[in-house]
């Protein structure tokens, strides 16, 4: 029998060791490929030169954007998981993408002149509809099937507004497409002033509630039984997925495989212990996030595709294999 | 001295009463037993004093300090609970599981402290499961899945220990066992046990007291021989029975078969 610690430090060393890998691949590859030193040269001393401003201005903040959208869409998926009992909780359950899509789009449609309004609406647009799902699902306290089934209920009316949209203005449709898929193209220093404040206090609140997270996967009662409050802790905890996964759509647009499949993969691996499990995910999330990025930008070059694509396209057959390995 | 009380609660689940105006008291030490027939409202009882279940009317006292006043962890390092069949997760081991028992003990910055440990040590030791600490929860039989929970409550260190049906689903050797386990708790080191059970013989064996619940009141309370009496058995459960005391003074049943009703 394997000894668990041991086991658990590994896969976590394993997640690290493709994390540093991922970041450094998304630096050097790309239109241009740039020597290690010459990251090296970047990140420690000065920079001049074409090579040091592609980095500086253009693949250094991209890189850190994918990143720490990672961190907070894993962190998210793996906290309403727990949560909401329920292995397909995800950012979409408890309505921030189809509410930041909703927001989204309409922006980039109806007023395309106003771009930079996107990120902040999308933002509001997902802390509205979670907001407003909760209320509905509000009944003398919470239940988590209310809310999956109100969450599921609110999404497809707000996605048919997103249809909507995108029939009434097909000629516009293509950049909204883009942002519905999710990709990380230009995003650059202002996205990441962003992203950094909920990623900081977010991991930091969720890492806080990790034990907590623990006792209720034991059930409402034991919880109940060992201390907790469990409908605020259900509030509270949904609260920071919300905010930490809100924050990365906005951002970065309806990313939708890394909420739901990188806290499983982790999960497979690492096991259910939280103090484990939302570290572990999070940094799984950094290495798929950024692994993907550079092969959308490498894989078809010049053109482009869009980081969501790729990951979907990659990530569903691994999952697929870890859940028949297990199984 | 009441370990835990109740005034005049009572509870009503869309329209029907539930519980109705019961007013019962705990005593500290006491082992105590609820019994009733199928939807008397012996698990709403049990799930009101374990705050699973909010009285709409009335008032519960824990160690005469009315528990809606008090926090959540205060409770917890008083009283423990365990509901009927908890699910661990598939892959936490016997010890992590007694562990998760120290939480109210614990603040949210602090990690395991060396009182822990003492204390998950021994609910291990207390209930036999030290040699099988590493293992995975969900792979021991349902007794000793059992004595895992209970270990988990032990470490709360509560003064009081709340259980539904303990022993329902598991066979008449692994039962003895749980009811061996809290009887020797209880008398060793004091600890308040108030459960629900169904078999009326292990009620009248390991109890000081029994509550008969029926149509949402309380039937009967008090000693066992008292309150298992044939005639108690025939209104409540509609059942026939022999009923001989042992030379303990407790009363040991046998049910002969189901009272004939005008309407059947």
């Amino acid at each position: 029998m394997r000894n668990r610690h041991v086991w658990r430090a590994f896969i976590i060393v394993i997640f690290s060791l493709l994390a540093v890998g991922g970041v450094f691949l998304s630096l050097a590859k790309g239109a241009m490929a740039i020597s290690l030193q010459d990251i090296a040269g970047v990140l420690f001393s000065d920079h001049a030169g074409t090579s040091q401003q592609v980095i500086w201005n253009i693949r250094l903040p991209r890189t850190l954007v994918g990143a720490l959208v990672g961190i907070n869409l894993s962190l998210a998926g793996a906290i309403l998981q727990g949560v909401m009992k329920n292995p397909l909780a995800d950012p979409h359950i408890i309505g921030i993408s189809s509410g930041a899509g909703l927001a989204g789009v309409t922006i980039m449609v109806l007023f395309p002149d106003k771009e930079y309004l996107v990120t902040p609406m999308a933002f509001l647009g997902a802390m509205m509809s979670a907001v407003f799902i909760y209320i509905l699902a509000w009944k003398g306290g919470i239940r988590p099937i209310r809310i999956i089934l109100a969450g599921v209920a609110v999404s497809a009316f707000l996605n048919s507004g997103i249809s909507a949209l995108m029939v009434f203005y097909s000629d516009r449709v293509h950049g909204a497409l883009m942002w519905m898929v999710g990709g990380l193209s230009a995003r650059s220093w202002p996205h990441l002033d962003i992203i950094l404040p909920y990623t900081v206090v977010g991991g930091i609140l969720a890492l806080a509630g990790a034990r907590r997270l623990n006792i209720l996967n034991l059930g409402d009662e034991i919880a109940r039984g060992l201390g907790v409050n469990v409908e605020v802790s259900r509030i509270a905890m949904t609260a920071v997925a919300a905010l930490l996964a809100a924050s990365a759509v906005s951002v970065v647009g309806l990313l939708g495989f890394v909420g739901l499949i990188v806290p499983h993969a982790a999960r497979l691996l690492v096991g259910s212990d939280y103090r484990y499990l939302l570290p572990a995910s999070a940094i799984l999330g950094v290495a798929v996030v950024t692994l993907s990025d550079t092969l959308a930008r490498v894989a078809f070059s010049p053109l482009e595709i869009p980081v969501g694509i790729i990951m979907a396209f990659m990530g569903a057959p691994f999952f697929l294999y870890l859940l028949r390995r297990d199984a | 001295m009441p370990m835990m009380k109740t005034e005049n609660i009572s509870v009503h689940f869309a329209g029907n009463t539930v519980l109705d105006n019961l007013t019962l008291a705990v005593e500290k030490g006491q082992m105590i037993s609820i019994l009733g027939p199928n939807g008397s409202g012996k698990s709403t009882l049990l799930k009101t004093l374990s705050r699973n279940v909010k009285p709409d009317q009335g008032t519960i006292y824990l160690d005469n300090q009315n528990i809606a006043m008090l926090s959540a962890k205060v409770i917890a390092r008083k009283m423990a609970v365990l509901p009927q069949s908890p699910q661990a997760p598939s892959d936490v081991t016997v010890r992590d599981l007694v562990e998760y028992g120290r939480y109210p003990h614990q603040s949210w910055w602090q990690g395991k402290s060396e009182e822990d440990n003492h204390w998950i040590d021994w609910a291990l030791e207390q209930t036999g499961l030290m040699r099988m600490k590493e293992r995975i929860v969900s792979t021991l039989s349902g007794g000793e899945r059992q004595r895992v929970w209970i270990a988990m409550a032990l470490a709360q260190q509560p003064e009081i220990l709340l259980l539904d049906e303990p022993t329902t689903y598991l066979d008449i050797c692994h039962q003895l066992e749980i009811m061996e386990l809290l009887a020797e708790f209880n008398w060793r080191h004091h600890m308040t046990v108030a459960m629900v059970l169904h078999d009326i013989n292990q009620a009248a064996r390991y109890s000081d007291c029994i509550v008969m619940l029926y149509q949402s009141k309380i039937f009967a309370v008090g000693k066992p021989k008292d309150v298992i009496t044939s005639d108690n058995l025939r209104e409540v459960f509609g059942v026939e029975s022999l009923i001989t005391i042992d030379d303990t003074g407790r009363p040991v049943v046998i049910i002969t078969g189901l009272t004939k009703r005008r309407g059947y």
